[in-house]
């Protein structure tokens, strides 16, 4: 069979000569290879102080935008919920009211909106199906946690805080 | 000084021997002779005899008592397993080793204490004096008792070899 | 009298507390060293570095559950470790450390006690250091233990043979069975070079051979039979846990410390290092340096065992005693022969 990388080698099972009988040579040919890693550059990233830069298209958790006036996009269509394909949204909409317009873009908001990380495969359908610009997955990580019940990241979790830059890419809501 | 050394690895030598044939655990058995050993080669560094000191740590302590412990360990001897055993070879056992003891007894009696005390002195257990001894006075006694090992030594290599072919 | 009493408790007690922190700090060497060829850091976190580790680790060691199994020999439990640790410091003892020095008007000699058979002192405990573990091994009543006991225990006789064999041609060509003077003997100058007729460079198989049973004797890899944990879960310390545990690992690295100093001692000059004489520097200088020198030798061999350590698979049983008794016996014999003649055709 023809070798793809051209790497692999024949074994032939054939008596060994008087140089490979005496194992010294191979053996220091085997030190020789540990000692040039010894000296090699370590890969290792020291995660807490040092962190790898994230792609520009890397998905982590969401945030539910706020226009420049400080209203929430959301309106509760239920297309994000629709499009997902873990289906970990749930919404519950309702109807703004009269004095709430500062809070609300549209006239139907989301009374709960509900995203479980456990089920999230951060696929980024649910930015994909947004019709009003609301939904966006940021570099943030969704942060660890020791109770199931706390990866449900409700509205308090996921609406961006008034007052930080509107673009999703350059939210970090954990440095302000 | 040296007294008293000799008194304390007296009592210690005579105790682990004793120890040797009371304790039921032939594994204590095997470690107390260990000490016995020891404290006998403690005996020999008193008597100047440093070479000899550590060939018996060596070979006794260090080499033949750890197939002794190996073999039993590997037996793993114990009180359920233990056959009851006639009367003959306990007699026999205790005649021969009655025996022993005269032989031993006379060969101490006759022994000339003066002339030992004598023979004493700071060198007479180094190696070199040791050395030349052996390939002079007893050339003859050293140079047998090598080709006997060696005899021995190829016959434990044939034994071996005669059981390989079986299998 | 009491004044070198004195000097030797003092050399006593430095030389037990330098080889203590020599082997605790080995245990943080041995595991930056393989890091490092695995293209990993190691402990880091633990000061500076990760300087602290082995201090971190002896406090762990010390505050775990000290457990014996109950179908355990307790006497014998407790005895094996400790005649593990007794026997790996008792070496110490023949090893000359430096030359001497001249202070408060009197000579000091570095080197604790100059037996004239003080090879065959180091020979000796060597091979009473096996039965640590073959009682431990035994003690903890387990299969596995009892295995790895007796694997050490042959592993340790059959390379003892050739060990004895390689030292005996060595003592051929020094004359002497004192590690003191085997040292002083590698003063000599070679090439106008004062201070570098090291024995290497007249027994060079004899030193392999010896470095090859050194290895096998302080149970580390490829020798590492006795503990093969893949195959024996610890080997002969299986059951052992908390510093009963943490006396058998010291042991290890305290062994590594010993026959790396008495390699360097016996075959790599000792504290004697080139242009000694020609520097034309003070006599305690010189010997302070020499034992600085020492040390670099020490920690030079302690690297090795470490590099050959993460370099090599283990042996398989059969490959290990092929090779004792088949390989470095005929060979540590061939050497004592060539050795012999190239003494009586030299002279």
């Amino acid at each position: 069979m023809h070798s793809l990388s051209n790497r692999s080698k024949v074994v032939v099972k054939k008596e060994m000569t008087l140089t490979e009988k005496m194992y010294l040579p191979a053996i220091l040919g085997g030190m020789m290879i540990t000692i040039k890693h010894f000296f090699k550059r370590k890969p290792t990233i020291q995660y807490p102080e040092q962190k790898r830069e994230f792609s520009k298209v890397y998905r982590g958790r969401h945030i539910l935008k706020r226009d420049e006036q400080g209203r929430e996009n959301c309106t509760a269509c239920g297309l994000c919920a629709v499009a997902c394909p873990a289906e970990a949204i749930s919404i519950v909409a309702a109807e703004r009211k009269k004095g709430e317009e500062h809070l609300y873009r549209e006239e139907k908001y989301a009374k709960t909106y509900e995203i479980n990380m456990l089920r999230c495969i951060f696929c980024g359908l649910c930015e994909e199906a947004c019709p009003k610009d609301a939904v966006y997955l940021t570099e943030e990580l969704a942060p660890a946690n020791f109770d199931r019940s706390n990866f449900i990241f409700g509205k308090d979790k996921l609406v961006q805080p008034v007052g930080t830059s509107a673009h999703p890419k350059t939210y970090k809501p954990y440095k302000k | 000084m040296d007294q008293l050394v000799f008194l304390i690895l007296s009592i210690i030598s005579i105790g682990a021997a004793l120890a040797v044939i009371f304790s039921k655990n032939p594994v204590y058995s095997v470690l107390f002779l260990i000490l016995t050993f020891f404290s006998i080669a403690g005996h020999y560094v008193l008597l100047n005899a440093q070479f000899l000191f550590i060939v018996h740590i060596i070979v006794y302590a260090g080499a033949i008592m750890v197939l002794f412990l190996f073999v039993i360990m590997l037996l793993n001897l114990n009180k359920t397993n233990e056959t009851s055993k006639s009367m003959l070879p306990k007699i026999a056992g205790a005649i021969s080793g009655g025996l022993l003891l005269i032989v031993l007894l006379g060969a101490v009696k006759g022994l000339n204490q003066a002339e030992a005390s004598q023979a004493v002195n700071a060198d007479m257990g180094s190696v070199k004096n040791l050395g030349k001894i052996l390939f002079s006075e007893y050339l003859l006694p050293f140079e047998v008792s090598s080709a006997l090992f060696l005899s021995a030594m190829i016959g434990a290599v044939m034994l071996g070899k005669k059981n390989l072919k079986d299998h | 009298m009491e004044i070198f009493l004195i000097d030797k408790i003092v050399l006593i007690v430095a030389v037990f507390g330098i080889t203590l922190l020599f082997a605790l700090y080995s245990t943080y060497a041995e595991r930056k060293v393989a890091a490092f060829i695995q293209d990993r850091l190691g402990p880091n976190r633990a000061g500076i570095f990760g300087i602290l580790q082995p201090l971190a680790d002896g406090v762990k060691f010390f505050l775990k559950e000290e457990f014996i199994p109950a179908h355990a020999d307790k006497a014998l439990f407790i005895l094996g470790p400790s005649v593990s640790m007794t026997t790996a410091l008792m070496t110490s003892a023949v090893i000359p450390w430096g030359n001497s020095l001249e202070l408060f008007d009197r000579v000091i000699s570095l080197q604790i006690t100059d037996l004239n058979i003080g090879i065959l002192y180091v020979f000796a405990v060597v091979s009473i250091g096996v039965y640590g573990i073959m009682i431990g091994g035994w003690a903890s009543n387990n299969k596995f233990s009892l295995l790895g006991a007796l694997r050490a225990s042959s592993q340790m006789i059959s390379y003892e043979i050739a060990m004895g064999l390689s030292i005996i041609a060595l003592v051929m060509t020094t004359g002497t069975l004192s590690l003191g003077e085997i040292v002083q003997q590698q003063n000599g100058s070679i090439f106008g070079i004062s201070g570098a007729s090291w024995n290497i460079i007249y027994q060079p198989l004899g030193f392999l051979i010896f470095m090859i049973c050194a290895f096998a004797e302080c149970n580390r890899t490829p020798f590492d039979l006795p503990e093969s944990e893949n195959e024996l879960v610890g080997g002969y310390h299986t059951e052992y846990s908390s510093m009963k545990l943490g006396f058998f690992l010291f042991a290890e690295y305290t062994n590594m410390f010993i026959s790396s100093a008495i390699m360097s001692s016996l075959y790599f000059g000792g504290y004697n290092f080139p242009f000694m004489d020609q520097l034309g520097l003070s006599h305690n200088l010189v010997t302070i340096l020499g034992t600085t020198f020492l040390f670099a030798k020490i920690v030079m061999f302690i690297f090795l065992f470490m590099w050959v350590r993460w370099t090599l698979p283990r042996f398989r049983y059969d490959q290990l005693m092929r090779m004792g008794w088949k390989m470095l016996i005929p060979l540590a014999l061939i050497n004592i022969i060539i050795t012999g003649l190239l003494i009586v055709v030299l002279k």
